[in-house]
């Protein structure tokens, strides 16, 4: 059984002017120390995805469908006090900006210490040493003294160490980080990737990471969810979708990297913008900027405006697309893509 | 031969002609903690009570050709954003020079800065910020333009703004819209429009297209380059995403703390990066192909550059740091034609 699973998740928010459906019938499963990567473009809705797994959605946001079983506990039916158990605990959260995350008035050791006391019977001088520990393991340089500094004396890739410490301190067994690295600059961001990495592998830890940047991404994970419009549309091996991607989609994304071009020449570009959540076209969200949409002759595929496709197995990824099989996998990859 | 003088000759062939810009020794500092109320600090060694400063911007040489597109990268708090506004005029320096075109524009009044901002424009990363929210998008664009050109007819300055949003991909009817009603990246577009409106031949864009997501940044970036070749633009452009240097630059010049360790042209310098910044720099940015890359440890990270800065500003994080880095601050020397490094360590043959 996997650690962590989710079935069927919708995630909605009801609004005076209608409801956005911001995640929509999401499946995925994470193992024990298994390193999993959702990306996708602002507003796909990975962040909201993250966040209903431990119910965390703020009003009106709620999950309306679908399932999260943690351990074989469905956390979607648990109290807020069973919950709370797990939250902080057994799951743990890393978020984009560690200046926001930690609390300005508090010293980093009472921050660590009052997490510590808030989930355990544990004395001040052993919460004390459990912390110290907790830092030498992210390398923090002279731990005793950054007990006693505030967040606003630290920098940004310091600050970023003390959360992932502040994340480990209860030991948890899945870590959750949004965007982890994007307010870092590049030779801290390389820093924070291979901590990330090192601490997974050696403690066993599943390690949910969310991004926008591919590169991030296909560093530190293993498996990879790509979203688009509140729909999972590939999943599969990381490294076979950068190398290999089967949905339109990913393969309009990943071409648009400008590492993807040469110098000085067009990028691939996908046409038009990500539609917003609450009119998300009907039948694939992606078709009316797909280049599949259609058919050879130029008449459009009716089977993209109007059903929801399925995901199906192409290569080695699991991929949304009523066409992939006849297509994608046949067609070879134009010139000017690669 | 005043040491400013030597390097600007080591910087230039001698046959070379006018840069478009030129910049010399150019520095911006800041106050430190303007709000406190003691905002000074006892030096020991001048025994006197100093104002803390940042050196945001600390002896700049640069110059630009026409037809270039030079990306200046660094990270956050490098001075990359203060070069370009002390460049376009929008701060002056403490000390240095700006040449735009062979003449010196650093000291101008408002008033006299007025024709060049016709030849030189800018572009700023967060184009939800710099467009006016109470002007529609054809106000936004034929503001400019009349302002530029006084003696235009009403419909001369409309056909330019109307000219200015098909080149852009802006919907014509559209045009009555006010900016919150856009996208990011339409926005960015609108923000692009803007600063062609008046036909300039120098455009600073800062960072362009870090607010915007990996298929709209795309988009963007054609945009800008197509412009380039339609309108024979010269471009600087600051930015902290190698990747979007690599496709963009003709020239390239890494910033840290205030100063530049290398100018080289961008395939030099992605193919031979000399100056250990650059190398930690190119090392750390995450490629997708290449596997796993030996990443280059840095030690530490970048501290601001509180004055007196003595010896290499790299030194306290660089692995070749020696005694002579940390008294003497590195020139900067050309290596060869238009390539120039501000290292000791490659200067004596270390690295």
């Amino acid at each position: 059984m996997a650690l962590l699973e989710v079935e069927h998740l919708d995630v909605r928010f009801p609004l005076r002017h209608g409801e956005i459906r911001a995640v929509r019938d999401v499946s995925f499963a994470l193992d024990r120390g298994e390193r999993l990567g959702i990306v996708g473009e602002s507003g796909a809705g990975k962040s909201v995805l993250a966040f209903s797994l431990l119910r965390l959605l703020s009003r009106p946001g709620r999950i309306a469908r679908g399932r999260v079983r943690f351990e074989g506990h469905e956390l979607t039916r648990l109290s807020d006090r069973q919950l709370r158990r797990i939250r902080g605990n057994r799951v743990a959260m890393i978020f984009q900006d560690p200046l926001t995350t930690l609390n300005p008035v508090l010293t980093i050791g009472q921050q660590m210490i009052e997490s510590l006391k808030a989930h355990r019977r544990i004395s001040s001088r052993r919460a004390r040493s459990v912390a110290l520990q907790k830092l030498r393991q992210v390398q923090v340089s002279s731990p005793e003294q950054r007990l006693a500094q505030y967040p606003h004396q630290l920098s940004g890739g310091l600050c970023q160490r003390i959360v992932i410490a502040i994340a480990l301190l209860l030991d948890p067994d899945i870590i959750i980080a949004d965007e982890p690295t994007t307010a870092l600059d590049v030779t801290i961001q390389a820093e924070i990737i291979a901590l990330l990495k090192h601490l997974c592998e050696k403690h066993n830890v599943g390690l949910i990471v969310i991004s926008h940047d591919l590169g991030v991404i296909g560093r530190l994970t293993q498996r990879l969810l790509v979203m688009y419009a509140g729909r999972i549309v590939e999943q599969g091996p990381t490294r076979a979708i950068i190398n290999d991607a089967q949905h339109p989609y990913t393969q309009g994304l990943i071409n648009a990297l400008p590492q993807m071009a040469l110098p000085r020449q067009p990028l691939a570009q996908i046409p038009g913008n990500m539609p917003s959540l609450s009119q998300v076209p009907a039948g694939c969200a992606f078709h009316p900027r797909c280049r599949y949409r259609l058919t050879p002759q130029g008449q459009p595929r009716r089977d993209c405006s109007e059903r929801v496709p399925e995901a199906v197995v192409s290569g080695e990824s699991q991929v949304a697309c009523h066409w992939v099989r006849e297509l994608i996998a046949t067609l070879p990859i134009e010139e000017e893509t690669i | 031969m005043t040491p400013a003088d030597s390097l600007q000759t080591l910087g230039r062939a001698a046959d070379a002609p006018t840069p478009l810009l030129r910049v010399e020794g150019l520095s911006k500092r800041f106050a430190l903690h303007p709000e406190r109320l003691l905002p000074w600090r006892f030096d020991k060694r001048s025994r006197a009570w100093r104002r803390q400063r940042i050196h945001a911007v600390n002896g700049v040489d640069l110059e630009i050709q026409r037809g270039d597109a030079l990306c200046v990268v660094g990270e956050s708090g490098c001075g990359k954003s203060t070069l370009a506004r002390l460049i376009a005029g929008l701060l002056s320096p403490c000390s240095g020079e700006v040449h735009y075109d062979g003449q010196r524009v650093d000291h101008l009044t408002a008033n006299q800065w007025r024709p060049y901002r016709r030849r030189l424009q800018m572009i700023f990363q967060n184009p939800f910020a710099s467009l006016n929210p109470r002007l529609t998008v054809r106000q936004t664009l034929e503001e400019p333009i009349r302002l530029h050109h006084t003696d235009w007819s009403r419909a001369r300055v409309r056909d330019g703004a109307d000219a200015l949003m098909a080149d852009v991909g802006i919907d014509l009817g559209w045009s009555e819209r006010f900016a919150h009603e856009f996208s990011g990246g339409q926005r960015q577009r609108i923000a692009i429009a803007r600063a062609l409106s008046v036909n300039p031949e120098f455009i600073i864009a800062d960072e362009p297209v870090s607010a915007l997501d990996v298929s709209v940044q795309a988009q963007i970036l054609n945009l800008l380059m197509d412009a380039q070749a339609e309108r024979r633009l010269t471009y600087l452009l600051i930015t902290h995403d190698l990747a979007v240097v690599e496709h963009f630059a003709t020239r390239v010049a890494v910033m840290y703390l205030g100063t530049i360790c290398e100018l080289a042209d961008a395939d030099t310098l992605f193919a031979n990066p000399r100056h250990p910044y650059s190398r930690a720099l190119l090392a750390a940015s995450p490629r997708l192909r290449d596997g796993q890359v030996q990443t280059m440890r840095l030690n530490g990270e970048t501290s601001m550059p509180i004055e007196p800065p003595s010896g290499c500003v790299f030194r306290a994080r660089c692995p070749h740091a020696n005694s002579r880095c940390q008294r003497e601050r590195p020139s900067p020397r050309t290596l060869a034609e238009g390539h120039r490094i501000a290292c000791h360590a490659v200067e004596e043959g270390r690295i």
